[in-house]
């Protein structure tokens, strides 16, 4: 080897050496070029995108649930509100063994009861295992501290202060002012279909019934949110905004609570309904259905067991009976009848008919309750002394497209609107209903016989004590109806500003006020002379009345059992009412179940609630008494039929 | 006077434009782990103690004549085989691969060692046989690359494995391996992907398909990709800012001190601090291949310039895979991530650099 040819191979080497260097150099200019387009790709084309994945990795969105409105009655009363308590809450999927081990644990520390197990389990079946879910409420500060020491050993149980609903009035109104309960699936389906669901983050419950249910926007307020910053690992850092919830506004009724307790204490361990109202607004002030149930069971999740025992109570006590019971009104229709004869011209006040104590159409009978016979009885006398024969007469005069063309605006046989859920519309007999309820032929035409017994308030009638107690407001208003309604005023809960819910009438019914002057003069003498002067006796204001009676079976009953107990066939007690007669501050109507003659029965209580809401007075030597919920009234041995399927028996001889 | 002359001394190995390069890419290591270790300063110091160290590794071996580290080429080149047939018999499992050894004194990883190892080894080879270059000659150093890969390989160690070869082939790549080797070699490799793909273990597999769509499982193995891009994509043009990274400071970045501590940098410096580190790193790049350019010997070029290239290679590694080009494999991003084992390696690697290049001075002289 010479040192030249190493030389010159040094020199083709280094030039072989040096070309290598430019590819080096260019693969990595290539290299970093790729990686530069790259970052451009990242951080410039699609910044927008990982700008927002970075933020919404960064901030979650924590909802406030708003502390939903409470519910007073017009004085202030309060029926529903809020209170601050925790809660013990198990979130299943979080659990790191068996729910039920966890459950045991828990029970080692504070009292878990067999209802509570029951409650978590149903409460279970609803939610999805994600959900953190109530074991236990209302833990007193003793349990919270005795379960912070030990939180540690369970995983996916945590302690929470929530807002609690509450009923401090118990069963009391508990029909009208109803519940709220935990959103199920149902619910988030229906909320979802309404795009609300983005108002419910937050929230685990809702109003299920009554005005809980009905006023449920109002109620609920608005969901506020906080913006948090939180860590890979979810943790919260730190808040970065805050829009606060808004309150629900609140519910100011126009029902008197004490009026209605003392209602609810009159009917005792009867079952029946009354509804009043103011006829000058017609805004109510006591709306009674009895028997009646505590709605702070439902509240955190009803248990299994007491679910079933209310739903399927004889006695149905979920029911509002005022607005979902229907009855035939038996004769306290019969004023109504009255102002329909004078105001189509049948009857004027002074016509008498000599009454034998029945009627006769054709070769069919119907009977009075007089054997003999009222002897002559005009208007006034036919509502005194409630003559059948009369309005048997009447209502064949009448036929039956005038009796329904006349009830008809009166509210009878159809919904009134009241701001609660559920309402039922009731039957209105009419050619028209007939053809459309029955399925045969020969059941669709209207017979003339049919029509006879609707003078009566019964036959194929069937309405709400509601739509009795509004026409029986209507009347003594001068025809002026209001639609009903419980909630006076929907106030701000922050500003206090109240808004009123319903400032001016339905409508104007065009009676003449000398025709209404006689009705009002009749009932008067009811009450002073008539089937309820007993009840009313000595009473320090003018009132009128009518009493009624309807004649009940059930069909399924009868259809079933033959030996049907004699209470469940016994008639039902109506009464209509207002007071004071010349200017009346309070109409009501009202029924009760099975109890016999309407005087007897249903007038004292409407006696009670004059003196209350007139005097102020109260029963004072009877009020404990009949306050105590009465041990459970004997369970009737056959299965009874719900209510709606009563049926008047026709007068039928 | 002494002091002059002791500056003298301690300056005189070094490569001031190789050093300032450095030192600048140090500094924003400094910064960056500062902020993605939520201001620690128990980090920094830790890593301070690691750049010294590294520092003076660096200084010692610059001081080495390229001569001497021939010498120890065939040396230290045996050792690391020695400790891997020794890692393949006795190595400690961890993370179900074995890796590492102990020594007794300490835990060492030869594969780290070897990465330094095959270039010099293959370096000192051709210096040997620079007269006469045969095909056989690269044929040997094929055989002196794979030993060493295969070792690594069965470990296994995929990523470390293809950095080594990566490493030998750059010296066989300046030592003039002809083109159509290469070319057949590339085709060879594509070719052969398919049977490689069946010979992968299952975690490997799982992580070129995250590369291929990471949200197939976003929460498992697409995380880390799909955070550190969000990280990077976040950071916009001038990025969020140092310490104020939302995706760093509130954990979403994984390992970000470490392997994924671009993403931190990235989101906080933006799209202009991105450039910036690219224009560092082409520096040293620039500064390395020029220093192979003006080495006086066979040895000191091969050796510069695989060595550079190797440092291009983890950068791009490291920054394709934070940003989601590469699968993940474990390199860390030269001399700014925290791993104090990695800076060790790069700057002796570095070292070895700067006695090239004052070899040159020296001559010069």
């Amino acid at each position: 080897m010479s040192r030249r040819t190493v030389l010159r191979d040094h020199h083709g080497e280094r030039y072989s050496f040096q070309l290598r260097l430019l590819v080096a150099i260019t693969a990595v200019l290539i290299g970093f070029g790729i990686l530069l387009g790259r970052f451009v790709f990242l951080q410039v084309i699609q910044y927008d995108k990982y700008h927002t994945l970075a933020e919404s990795n960064r901030i979650s969105l924590v909802p406030i649930p708003p502390s939903r409105g409470i519910v007073t009655d017009r004085n202030g009363v309060v029926l529903a509100h809020n209170f601050s308590a925790y809660t013990l809450e198990v979130t299943p999927s979080k659990l790191p063994g068996k729910l039920n081990d966890t459950i045991d644990a828990l029970a080692g520390l504070i009292e878990i009861t067999a209802k509570d197990r029951r409650r978590f389990r149903k409460l279970l079946e609803e939610s999805k295992d994600f959900e953190s879910l109530p074991i236990k409420t209302r833990l007193s500060d003793e349990e919270v501290a005795r379960f912070a020491v030990n939180a540690f050993r369970f995983p996916g149980v945590e302690i929470k202060a929530r807002l609690f609903r509450h009923y401090p009035m118990g069963e009391s109104a508990s029909h009208l002012v109803g519940y709220i309960g935990r959103i199920n699936d149902r619910d988030l389906k229906k909320l979802e279909e309404d795009e609300r669901l983005a108002e419910y983050r937050g929230t685990d419950h809702m109003g299920k019934f009554g005005l809980e249910q009905s006023y449920e926007e109002v109620l609920h307020g608005k969901t506020g949110y906080e913006e948090v910053e939180t860590d890979a690992g979810g943790r919260a850092i730190r808040s970065l905004r805050r829009s606060p919830p808004v309150a629900g506004s609140n519910l100011v009724l126009t029902v008197d609570i004490k009026l209605q307790q003392l209602v609810e204490q009159a009917f005792g361990d009867r079952k029946g309904a009354l509804v009043a109202i103011e006829p000058s607004t017609g805004g109510v002030l006591a709306m009674v259905s009895r028997p009646g149930f505590d709605p702070n069971l439902f509240v955190d999740g009803i248990d299994p067991v007491s679910w079933r025992e209310l739903n399927d109570a004889a006695t149905r006590p979920l029911n509002n009976r005022a607005i979902q019971g229907l009855y035939p009104p038996g004769s306290t229709f019969k004023p109504f009848m009255a102002l329909a004869a004078l105001e189509t011209g049948k009857r004027r006040p002074h016509d008498a008919i000599a009454d034998p104590g029945f009627f006769i159409l054709g070769n069919h009978r119907w009977r009075d309750d007089k054997l003999d016979g009222h002897g002559m009885v005009d208007m006034v006398k036919s509502i005194v002394v409630s003559c059948n024969t009369y309005y048997y007469k009447l209502a064949n005069d009448m036929g039956i497209d005038l009796i329904s063309g006349f009830m008809g605006p009166l509210g009878f046989g159809s919904k009134t609107g009241i701001d609660l859920p559920g309402e039922k519309a009731g039957i209105l007999p009419s050619q028209e209903w007939k053809r459309k309820a029955f399925k045969r032929k020969e059941q669709q035409r209207w017979l003339a016989g049919d029509t006879i017994s609707i003078g009566n308030g019964q036959g194929y009638n069937s309405y709400t004590i509601l739509q009795l107690a509004q026409a029986t407001a209507t009347l003594v208003n001068n025809g002026v109806q209001y639609r009903p309604h419980l909630v006076g005023f929907i106030e701000d809960s922050a500003s206090r500003e109240r808004r009123p819910v319903e400032p001016q009438p339905a409508k104007q019914l065009p009676y003449k006020p000398a025709h209404i002057e006689v009705i009002k003069q009749a009932m008067v003498n009811v009450n002073l002379a008539g089937t309820s002067a007993q009840a009313f006796a000595s009473a320090q204001y003018t009132s009128g009345g009518k009493t009624g009676t309807a004649q009940v079976f059930s069909l399924k009953g009868a259809k079933y059992n033959a030996s049907t107990t004699r209470e469940e066939l016994r008639d039902h007690a109506l009464f209509v009412a207002f007071a004071p007669a010349d200017k009346p501050k309070i109409a009501l109507a009202m029924i009760v179940e099975n109890a016999g003659f309407g005087a007897q029965h249903a007038a004292p209580i409407a006696r009670k609630a004059f003196d209350y809401y007139l005097l102020g007075k109260l029963p004072a030597a009877e009020a404990p008494a009949p306050a105590q919920p009465a041990p459970p009234s004997p369970p009737p041995s056959p299965p009874q039929s719900p209510i709606e399927e009563f049926m008047s028996r026709p007068h039928v001889d | 006077m002494w002091t002059k002359r002791l500056f003298k001394r301690i300056t005189e190995p070094v490569d001031p434009w190789l050093l300032l390069f450095v030192l600048m890419l140090v500094s924003v290591s400094l910064l960056t782990i500062y902020s993605a270790s939520n201001e620690s300063m128990a980090k920094i110091s830790s890593k301070l103690v690691s750049v010294g160290v590294a520092f003076s590794a660096m200084w010692l071996i610059a001081n080495l004549r390229p001569q001497q580290l021939m010498w120890l080429a065939p040396i230290i080149y045996a050792l690391g085989l020695i400790l891997l047939f020794g890692v393949a018999a006795f190595g400690e499992i961890t993370n179900g691969a074995r890796r590492w050894l102990d020594l007794g004194i300490a835990r060492i990883q030869p594969s780290e060692l070897m990465k330094l190892a095959v270039p010099m080894m293959l370096a000192w080879y051709f210096e040997r046989y620079e007269a006469n270059l045969r095909l056989k000659h690269f044929g040997v150093a094929a055989l002196l690359i794979a030993v060493p890969m295969i070792l690594v390989l069965k470990q296994p160690d995929l990523g470390t494995a293809l950095l080594i070869a990566a490493a030998g082939f750059y010296v066989l790549f300046f030592a003039g391996l002809s083109w159509k080797v290469m070319l057949s070699l590339l085709v060879i490799t594509l070719a052969s992907l398919p049977v490689a793909w069946t010979h992968m273990h299952e975690y490997q597999r799982q992580r070129v398909m995250t590369l291929l769509d990471p949200m197939a499982d976003p929460l498992g193995a697409g995380y880390h990709i799909i955070q550190s891009t969000i990280a990077i994509g976040s950071g916009g043009l001038f990025g969020k800012g140092w310490l104020s990274g939302t995706q760093t400071h509130l954990d979403f970045i994984p390992e970000r001190t470490t392997d994924f501590i671009f993403a931190v940098y990235s989101e906080e410096f933006g799209l202009l601090g991105n450039i910036v580190l690219l224009i560092l790193f082409l520096c040293v790049i620039g500064r390395g291949l020029m220093i192979a350019n003006n080495a006086s010997s066979v040895f000191g070029r091969l050796l510069a310039g695989a060595l550079t290239l190797s440092f291009f290679t983890y950068a791009m590694v490291n920054m394709g895979m934070v940003s989601g080009m590469l699968p993940v494999v474990g390199v860390p991003l030269p001399l700014v991530s925290f791993g104090g084992t990695a800076m060790l390696s790069i700057l002796i690697g570095f070292g070895m650099l700067m006695s090239i290049q004052r070899d040159r001075k020296l001559m010069k002289n």
